[in-house]
């Protein structure tokens, strides 16, 4: 095998596997997140707006694990580093 | 297929490139300002109020109150900075709906410029607010050990601040780009409408994100108003 073609199945199958581990984690922290905050507004219907607030703020800073994931991925199938170090060789 | 407007280039003079990032940026900004100058062209007080100047101060008085609710300060000395980001965040990704545009915001580069604007604007209202001693003491809190982690945590943010805005915002084109080639109907508009809603939500948690740092950093001063307030009175016990 050559060395571009394993650098271009490893960019593939490591994207993949980056998605996939990298949005489990976010998922289950939002979903916890969500669950524990509509508990909270069936609770306290009238702090609803605070809640909202800081949950929508909270599940951002969860998503950015995740986007920061989708990120390295992309850059690894659309902007790969290495292909200008295999191609210039 | 580009994931960033900086590659689209329009026009190319003497080695200076105008691409579609600053192209679209120019024409954001072009928008608010010329809405802005058009809506406080004539301010008015009393029953008989222009649309315009009454669109403005609904989103100015959100605003606002926003801030006030997240700081717990007056917010007319953040308004100017928080209001303009949350602006210009806001309409460049909802003129997404217009063909042909690329959103500024997708661009790693505009992201950049914006986070290190807040980056800066931290210290800068913090020392402002609380002086440069007591803002220095905040990375000593709670000990000197955690100096460093301090600094990396002020520096990662704002790279978080950054990636976060342009991942969202570049995987909404990119998620309707690919459903064109496999889906072309009707599924991407419903894409195109979810992004749309993604783009707002992000402006809002950006703008937030950024009043909840600057509003860390000029905190201490109400809670040594209050230690002051309460050696004060025990004394006066």
């Amino acid at each position: 095998m050559s060395s571009i073609d394993i650098v271009s199945a490893v960019s593939i199958f490591t994207a993949g596997i980056t998605m996939a581990i990298g949005s489990i984690g976010p998922a289950i922290g939002q979903g916890m997140a969500v669950a524990r905050a509509l508990g909270a507004i069936a609770q306290q219907p009238d702090e609803a707006n605070t809640i909202t607030r800081t949950l929508f703020v909270g599940l951002a800073m969860v998503e950015s694990t995740a986007i920061y994931c989708l990120v390295i991925s992309v850059i690894l199938i659309f902007a790969n580093p290495f292909w200008n170090y295999i191609l210039g060789q | 297929m580009e994931i960033t407007p900086d590659a689209v280039i329009y026009f190319q003079w003497n080695g200076i490139h105008l691409n579609a990032t600053i192209i679209f940026t120019w024409l954001v900004m072009l928008v608010l300002v010329l809405i802005s100058w058009l809506a406080t062209k004539d301010l008015k007080v009393g029953p008989d109020i222009s649309r315009w100047q009454t669109s403005l101060e609904v989103i100015i008085n959100y605003i606002r109150q926003q801030i006030k609710e997240i700081t717990q300060q007056n917010p007319d000395q953040f308004i100017p900075f928080l209001g303009s980001l949350f602006l210009f965040i806001s309409i460049s990704n909802l003129l997404a709906i217009v063909p042909g545009y690329h959103p500024p915001t997708g661009s790693l580069s505009t992201t950049a410029a914006l986070a290190i604007c807040v980056f800066f604007a931290i210290p800068i209202f913090g020392i402002g607010k609380i002086g440069v001693k007591n803002y220095l003491k905040q990375y000593l809190e709670p000990s000197v050990l955690m100096l460093p982690f301090n600094i990396i945590g002020e520096l990662s943010r704002t790279l978080a601040l950054a990636v976060r805005l342009f991942g969202n915002i570049m995987s909404g084109t990119l998620v309707a780009g690919i459903l064109l080639i496999i889906v072309p109907l009707f599924v991407p508009i419903i894409m195109q409408i979810l992004g749309l809603l993604i783009g707002q939500i992000q402006a809002y948690i950006f703008t937030v994100l950024a009043t909840v740092y600057i509003a860390s950093a000029t905190q201490a001063e109400s809670e040594l108003q209050q230690k002051n307030n309460n050696e004060g009175s025990e004394k006066n016990e």
